[in-house]
């Protein structure tokens, strides 16, 4: 018996997600008495730092290694999971997770719960908490099948040092020839992805106009925050169809959300209301968003965006 | 071509969100239903797109009670051929999957659509699933798409950056934001989908390995501090002493 977590690496490197992952594959490890093995693809630089976040055993594998293929992948996986007989298996809920968390569960006959956002509860049967209805409630899960799929909700669960770094070992597992062809796009390298994002600046229809976004990014920069914008942004084309948050776009739960010109839509509500902080800055004092914000700024957003880049200058370099 | 469109039901929107007994089950009192949007705006329309290109047919499958034939008549509407209603009320993402991979493993689909997610669990469970059951090549999150003979070329989200991707057919896609635009039905399209073949398939039996076992309403906000527009300053220390977010 083990729990086995696959520790996702973007651009050569784990970054938060994977360190999520372990740690809440390590608690689970810890409840069930057992051992917590990591496990990476194509030899991430920092590999062994897994083991500092509970790993006490990481394998990688690089035989085989070149694009994302969720088909090549998941056997891989699977194939890991019998090797280390793991009776749970922990993914982040990325594009590639979700892509392989449904194929495991077929593939191991186990109980499936994703975007987890709750360290686990072991009652008889593993518990796991969730987010649904669009941020408006909260299901508790029990996995009822031996085996189970967990894919971690990102910016849930706070990566907890515990161990030291172990040596990387390569596993005794092939990945097969794809038959799929991949070529990566213009990368945004450096960007911020919005999902893992824990700042956040979104601007919505108050803006007038796509001209108007130099004063949400210079926030953003001086913040160090992802940007985001509201649906109807998005459908003019005045920003990209990825930072499009709400309930038909990305659902994301940042320590802090600042809402600028956007009236707060229940649709709109919907991917952003799990979110630490919310500040909503609009002219309207009316506008339905101020009944889900912590703090509120009532003024225009072209004098007060500026002032509060101005504000946030200040304090960093205080 | 042979394409097949996965349509999933999921409460309107705006419908209020709440539940019954002692908090174990959604109550659908009042609840108004809606295609699932990812299903009815991408997944839907990049199938009728290709059938205009390429010829063929689109089919329709869905898991679910015959109350919501109103669903499927409107991805009729809009253009598919005809449709397949597995009958039963799935209990889970499981469920689905196997009855749609039960339904269809004989089919020889080229194309197999999902949706992104459903917007009520936002779990991206089925296609993944589906694709297992089915052994078949499964490109997620596809943004963009385009079909030659039997060589699909798509577009997909990896999370910060795009990727292109070449697959040779059969295959299973899930679609998101960007692939298609939204089609209204039209008065035509109402009308002949009222006639089109509906096919009622009986369901499997799959044995459940989750189960929702409570629903609780998170807490709300308690209430919003208002900041002087003027004095920014004193928005940042907020943000920093009280919230402690920067
Ligand atoms: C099925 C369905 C799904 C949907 N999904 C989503 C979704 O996922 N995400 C989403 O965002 N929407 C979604 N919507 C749309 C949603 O209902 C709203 O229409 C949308 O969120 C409104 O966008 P907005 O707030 O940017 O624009 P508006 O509602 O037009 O609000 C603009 C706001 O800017 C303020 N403003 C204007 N000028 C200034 C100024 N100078 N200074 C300060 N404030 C100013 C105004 O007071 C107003 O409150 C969905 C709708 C449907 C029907």
């Amino acid at each position: 018996m083990s729990v086995l977590v696959y520790a996702e690496q973007n651009e050569g490197v784990c970054r938060k997600p994977a360190f999520e992952a372990v740690t809440f594959a390590r608690h689970t490890a810890d409840l069930l008495g057992t051992n917590c093995i990591a496990l990476t693809i194509g030899n991430p630089s920092n590999a062994s730092e897994l083991g500092s976040y509970g790993a006490t055993e990481v394998r990688n594998i690089s035989l085989g290694w070149s694009h994302f293929d969720n088909l090549v992948y998941a056997k891989a996986i699977a194939d890991m999971a019998g090797e280390v007989n793991a009776n749970v298996v922990v993914l982040g809920h990325s594009g590639q997770g979700r892509a392989l968390a449904g194929r495991l569960a077929i593939r191991l006959q186990a109980g499936l719960v994703s975007a987890v956002n709750s360290l686990p509860e072991l009652v008889e049967n593993l518990i796991v908490r969730k987010s649904v209805y669009s941020g408006k409630a909260i299901a508790s899960v029990m996995v009822k099948s031996p085996r189970s799929v967990f894919t971690i909700q990102g910016n849930s669960i706070p990566p907890a040092k515990k161990g030291t770094p172990v040596e990387v070992v390569e596993a005794n597992v092939t990945l097969e020839e794809s038959q799929i062809k991949v070529q990566t796009l213009a990368s945004e390298s450096g960007a911020i992805s919005l999902p893992d994002a824990e700042l956040v600046v979104s601007g919505g229809r108050g803006f007038k106009g796509p001209e108007n976004w130099g004063i949400l990014e210079e926030l953003a920069e001086a913040l160090g925050a992802a940007t985001a914008c509201s649906r109807p942004v998005a459908d003019s084309g005045w920003r990209p169809h990825h930072e499009h948050v709400g309930q038909t776009g990305v659902a994301i739960r940042p320590n802090l959300y600042i809402a600028i010109g956007i009236s707060g839509a229940i649709q709109h509500l919907g991917g952003v209301n799990n979110s630490k902080t919310i500040v909503v800055i609009n002219k309207d004092p009316e506008a339905p968003f101020f009944k889900a914000a912590d703090y509120g700024v009532v003024g225009d957003l072209f004098e007060v965006v500026p002032r509060l880049t101005e504000a946030v200058k200040k304090h960093k370099s205080g | 071509m042979k394409l097949l469109v996965c349509i999933s039901k999921t409460p309107d929107t705006t419908a209020k969100i709440s539940f019954i007994n002692d908090n174990t089950t959604f109550n659908t009192e009042g609840v108004q239903y809606i295609m699932n949007p990812y299903d009815e705006w991408y997944a839907l329309v990049k199938a009728l797109e290709i059938k205009e290109k390429a010829g063929g047919t689109v089919t329709l499958i869905h898991v679910g009670p015959k109350n919501n034939e109103t669903i499927i008549r409107k991805g009729l509407a809009i253009g598919a051929d005809d449709a397949i209603r597995i009958d039963k009320d799935p209990v889970d993402s499981l469920d689905v999957a196997t009855q749609i991979a039960n339904a269809v493993q004989d089919e020889n689909y080229d194309i197999i659509f999902t949706g992104k997610e459903t917007i009520e669990f936002n779990n991206s469970e089925v296609g993944s699933m589906l694709s297992e059951l089915l052994q078949l090549p499964f490109v997620s999150y596809a943004t963009k798409m385009d079909v030659q003979d039997n060589l699909a070329r798509l577009t997909r989200d990896a999370g910060g950056h795009e990727e292109q991707v070449e697959v040779t057919l059969p295959i299973l896609v899930s679609a998101s934001k960007g692939l298609a635009e939204q089609r209204i039905p039209n008065m035509r399209g109402i009308m002949m989908a009222k006639s089109k073949a509906l096919k009622v398939v009986e369901p499997v039996s799959v044995e459940s390995r989750s189960e929702i076992i409570a629903f609780e309403t998170p807490e709300l906000r308690s209430s919003c501090t208002l900041v002087d527009p003027e004095n920014m300053d004193e928005l940042v220390r907020l943000l920093h002493e009280e919230a402690k977010v920067i």
